[in-house]
């Protein structure tokens, strides 16, 4: 299982002639980093680390706030057309993203915002699968708890904010990693809306590479490195964090 | 409270939804101009080689990966209920492959699988263009797929072995039942609604597949035709051929096709899911 990981570090520090060994050798001869620099020459990572970390954020964020919102009205209040408008929430999670990706890159063209960072964000502004599973975490906190806040003076506003929300911090936890996993490692739509080097993200900057270095492995791996590295950290320091979360939101 | 879902939903999924159905009837003029032309991109469609090939290799992909991956998920997740002392690491690598971009994955196997200086190739002494090979191209990214996959199938599947009662387990053996007698009457029946939530899940996901397949094959690989998936031609269509309608129409059947598959998934699961016991 960890072996491709063991080769990518392992190659991103081999010469090319090195690489190309027959028998390989298993460790390089030296540690060297001209791999990584020549990738960073040839990719402009600052820029993919900006686009992808401040897309992942705004995805994070809408689809936290207006999920947590709509989560919450559809668990705890009653209003004309709940099931009309769940039904809606139902539609949209079965359908696989990609039939909304001509419509929605026409629109962002039209808009002229091709090209920016409101473009990556723009298709995770609302995240059904996100209502969905908040949803089930306000189901799952007793009313009482929401009639003792309105007895105590709280509002309906207040009543979510200051009582309900907080409580349902495992579950938003699991929606943040959940989300981030996936705008990180989106391909399609980076690909489509942002065809400028400069505001691609990692994953569709990587994709690159590809045909600019075919023989030149050590420095593909150097890239592949670069690219997955954040989220990598990120996983080994919150790893107990991740695993639930992702499968708390699967095993739904 | 749900305005802004709502709303956000209507415009970013619901009406592209009806855009995307009625393109399909439509050939895209450019500059997001449709002229209606009936069913002639479904004809078009269902005439043409290349489609029907890209149909096939969705097809065949989730043949290779979807009863393999569940297979090995289900085994692994056995071990590590079995052996809980190691949980904690083992969960750590396996899961790692999920939090990697598909991009990046794709191409540190792009490099194990090269033909000339591939590791795999010298590991197993072959000489086999694993990816420029129309014969195992597609299995080359079905192994991907299964590598990138089976740990976050496992640790669902764990969570549902973890909730069989010991209990069942005591009762069995004191009734002298072996361990292969076991699997077969406690722990497929009981895991059975979790093996069939992995199993959906992980049929739409292949269906779907495109990144591993655009990472690992480029416009100059010979076979790419051959391994190229229905989401993948619907990508070259629409924003590199720039043929939005005919784009369309393909991811109009490629999720009525999602749709039969699941639909038969649920009639099937009433012969073998069982949820209580």
């Amino acid at each position: 299982m960890i072996f491709p990981f063991v080769w990518m570090i392992l190659t991103s520090s081999k010469t090319v002639p090195e690489s190309m060994l027959i028998p390989p050798t298993i460790l390089p001869k030296q540690l060297m980093l001209d791999n990584f620099k020549e990738a960073i020459a040839s990719l402009p990572f600052a820029n993919l680390y900006i686009n992808t970390i401040l897309m992942v954020f705004f995805r994070v964020v809408c689809a936290v706030l207006f999920s947590s919102m709509a989560g919450y009205a559809f668990a705890k209040l009653e209003f004309r057309g709940k099931k009309l408008l769940f039904g809606i929430v139902l539609i949209q999670m079965s359908l696989p993203s990609q039939i909304f990706i001509i419509p929605q890159y026409q629109m962002v063209a039209k808009m002229g915002m091709a090209n920016t960072i409101f473009a990556l964000v723009f298709p995770g502004l609302v995240s059904a699968f996100g209502v969905f599973f908040l949803r089930q975490a306000y189901m799952s906190i007793p009313d009482e708890v929401g009639e003792a806040a309105y007895l105590d003076g709280c509002n309906q506003w207040q009543t979510f904010y200051k009582i309900m929300f907080p409580l349902t911090g495992t579950s938003v936890a699991a929606l943040t990693i959940f989300t981030a996993v996936f705008a990180y490692g989106d391909l399609m739509w980076p690909l489509v809306v942002n065809s400028d080097l400069k505001m691609m993200t990692l994953s569709s900057g990587l994709s690159t590479l590809r045909g600019q270095f075919t023989t030149n492995f050590p420095v593909l791996m150097a890239g592949s490195l670069l690219a997955m590295l954040p989220m990598v950290v990120l996983y080994l320091i919150f790893q107990r964090q991740f695993v639930e979360g992702i499968a708390g939101t699967g095993g739904k | 409270m749900v305005a802004p879902t709502i709303i956000g939903l209507v415009v970013l999924n619901l009406w592209p939804f009806v855009q995307t159905l009625y393109a399909s009837f439509c050939e895209h003029e450019g500059f997001g101009h449709y002229k209606f032309i009936g069913l002639q991109n479904y004809v078009d469609m269902f005439g043409n080689a290349e489609f029907w090939k890209a149909t096939w290799n969705t097809i065949y992909f989730c043949i290779l990966t979807v009863p393999v991956g569940i297979a090995l998920a289900l085994l692994i997740a056995m071990l590590l209920n079995a052996h809980v002392k190691f949980k904690g690491g083992f969960r750590t690598i396996f899961f790692l492959p999920l939090v990697c971009a598909p991009a990046a994955v794709a191409m540190v196997w792009r490099w194990i699988f090269n033909g000339e200086y591939g590791i795999l190739n010298q590991i197993l002494g072959t000489k086999i263009q694993w990816i420029t090979d129309p014969k195992t191209a597609v299995l080359a990214v079905a192994i991907v797929s299964v590598w990138s996959s089976v740990g976050y199938d496992a640790v669902l599947l764990l969570a549902g072995l973890q909730n069989i009662p010991k209990s069942l387990y005591e009762a069995n053996s004191i009734d002298g039942a072996g361990k292969i007698q076991q699997f077969f009457t406690i722990t497929l029946p009981m895991v059975s609604p979790t093996l069939f939530s992995v199993l959906i899940m992980r049929l739409m996901a292949s269906m779907k597949i495109y990144d591993l397949i655009y990472m690992m094959a480029d416009e100059t690989n010979p076979a790419l035709t051959d391994m190229q998936s229905l989401m993948y031609l619907f990508y070259r269509s629409s924003f590199v051929a720039g043929d939005r309608g005919y784009g369309s129409a393909i991811v109009i059947w490629t999720v009525g096709l999602i749709l039969i598959v699941t639909l038969v998934q649920f009639q099937g699961q009433k012969k073998w899911v069982t949820y209580d016991i």
